[in-house]
């Protein structure tokens, strides 16, 4: 008996969730606000959806309703991606070590 | 145009380089890295997708128009954006991938053949469940960040807004909505699905303006951990793994960060999500309080007590954002460290508007991050330290949360502020906190409160120093 791929997808998500349960316990306090800016332009990575729609008018008719809404979000995501990790870096890179002048 | 097989290794590489971004974020001198490792993922994910469909005529084009002109936009927003409106831009950033989950959902419905779905009319079941899942989730997502955003930007004001029958009101919306994902998967109706999504983005308007102000922190890393959630919902209905690895990871991670959010304020999460805290008993605490005496000082008191000091404990708060003092604190900060007084600052896990937003403005006002300590690491220091400057923190020094079982923030982990020698206390008035309630640091015998506008105090102190 084959098994249904969406059981495969399930296993996967259910895996990246305590993956995830793991991982984020292991972020410093003080980066949590990083955290959160980069969390954001990762989860815009649905622009691969955005594309799929996007891509999928035919050549004669670019836009149809479908596509129209595949180009929008391709700008909402991008929005995200490009401001969310420039900002994070933006502020990772404040982040500086006590200077050794201490003799 | 690469296979099937090919591009789903490449979508879970793309998978596993967020996995280390988020990694990388266990330490400062990682993160970095980490957030290059994330910014490679992606370029992963969007290349393999333009190869996997290989279409690339004029609708290519248009993709990479709209691509620049979101790039555009994000890359001005994330220079221009100060420091202390991190929490309004997360919020608005939140609401983007909510409403980005939507669209991508409506495409699918509508054109459900391009994604493999099936065809109008005729989606495959479990196709529609999770796309209806994702959409809606996503339509909650955008309208609960408006409404976060706004109350942040301080465009709608913090204080909750609640009515009478709301939680019934809200109960029926939430039942309704899986009820109409019922018959949407039974019927196929287009007017069911456009209900659906109505609906609920009116939940997420009425989910976040009963909750107040100050309890910002725990509904931005909760709308956080929605956004993943949608996203992972349109993963399932894509059938793409990178999107299902994000979703969860960034689902995880806002309910852990709301999870910490709440246990910093005691408090559990559905009293906060029913919320109407704060505002609400605030003209009652008001009437009571008597006239206590108050000690007050000037900014020369303040720097007297400080040079005489061999150890300094600074709280900062929301009010110290608010007033843009971070950097006038460390320009103090260092004259103190010039006359060999041990400086370090104590963050309680709610200062501030989100998570970590303290430790982000001071890290811009060139703080060194190991000066900085959290509560757990710092509580017992407060003992052997001479002077506490308070700066625009209240509620999370309040002693009542540890003495008075009657007050509403009893039980909530407070930093020990008054076993220090001297407390000062920069603030603009007695008034009280968000929370609503007296502070009764303000009246100990070893308290010195400073009444100004806190740059401009920190300033007259330095020059008095």
């Amino acid at each position: 008996m084959e098994i249904d791929p969406f059981i495969f997808r399930l296993s996967i998500f259910i895996l990246s969730i305590f993956v995830g349960y793991y991982v984020v316990w292991s972020v410093t306090p003080s980066l949590h606000t990083p955290l959160m800016s980069v969390t954001n332009a990762i989860s815009s990575v649905i622009i691969v959806g955005a594309i799929i729609a996007g891509l999928a008018g035919d050549s004669e008719s670019v836009f149809n309703t479908s596509s129209i809404f595949g180009f929008l979000a391709i700008s909402l995501a991008s929005i995200n991606i490009f401001g969310g990790f420039l900002v994070t870096q933006r502020m990772l890179a404040m982040y500086k070590k006590k200077k050794k002048d201490k003799s | 145009m690469i296979s099937a097989n090919l591009s789903a290794v490449f979508y879970l590489i793309s998978g596993v380089l967020f996995i280390l971004a988020l990694r990388g974020l266990s330490s400062p001198e990682t993160s970095r890295q980490g957030n290059l490792f994330g910014i490679i993922g992606m370029i992963i994910a969007i290349s393999v997708t333009f190869l996997a469909i290989g279409n690339f005529s004029s609708g290519f084009v248009y993709v990479l128009i709209f691509l620049l002109i979101g790039g555009l936009i994000g890359a001005f927003i994330a220079y221009k954006i100060p420091m202390t409106a991190m929490p309004e831009l997360v919020a608005g950033f939140h609401s983007l991938v909510g409403l980005a989950a939507v669209f991508v959902a409506i495409a699918a419905f509508l054109n459900p053949g391009a994604f493999n779905l099936g065809s109008p009319g005729n989606i495959k079941l479990g196709s529609l469940i999770e796309m209806s899942i994702g959409a809606a989730v996503g339509a909650i997502t955008f309208s609960g960040s408006i409404i976060a955003f706004l109350k942040l930007q301080g465009i709608m004001s913090g204080s909750p807004i609640t009515f009478k029958g709301q939680h019934l009101l809200n109960a029926i919306i939430l039942i309704s909505i899986v009820v109409l994902t019922y018959l949407l998967c039974s019927t196929q109706s287009p007017n069911l699905f456009w209900i659906l999504l109505s609906v609920s983005f009116l939940i997420g308007f009425l989910l976040i303006i009963p909750i107040g102000g100050a309890d910002m922190p725990v509904v931005i890393s909760m709308l956080n951990s929605y956004s993943g959630w949608a996203a992972a919902g349109i993963g399932f209905t894509l059938e793409n793994t990178a999107l299902i690895i994000t979703g969860a990871l960034v689902g995880s991670s806002g309910a852990i960060l709301s999870y910490i959010m709440c246990k910093g304020m005691n408090r559990s999460f559905f009293n906060v999500i029913l919320g109407g805290f704060g505002g609400t008993d605030q003209s009652s605490t008001l009437q009571n309080k008597e006239q206590r005496p108050v000690k007050s000082g000037n900014a020369d008191d303040a720097a007297f007590l400080m040079k005489n000091a061999s150890s300094v404990i600074i709280v900062p708060g929301y009010g110290m954002a608010v007033a843009q003092a971070q950097h006038a604190l460390r320009e103090m900060v260092d004259t103190l460290k010039k006359n060999d007084i041990k400086v370090s600052y104590a963050i309680h896990p709610v200062a501030g508007r989100m998570p970590g937003h303290m430790n982000v403005l001071l890290a811009e006002a060139n703080v060194p991050y190991d000066e900085v300590f959290e509560l757990e690491e710092i509580n017992n220091d407060f003992a052997n330290a001479d002077v506490a400057f308070v700066i625009g923190a209240n509620d999370v020094t309040n002693p009542v949360a540890k003495t008075d079982p009657q007050s509403p923030i009893y039980g909530m982990p407070v930093l020990d502020v008054e076993k220090c020698k001297s407390v000062l206390f920069v603030k603009r008035s007695l008034s009280p906190g968000y929370a609503g309630i007296d502070n009764d640091l303000f009246y100990k015998e070893n308290t010195l409160m400073l009444f100004a506008d806190a740059k401009k105090m920190t300033e007259d102190i330095t020059k008095n120093l």
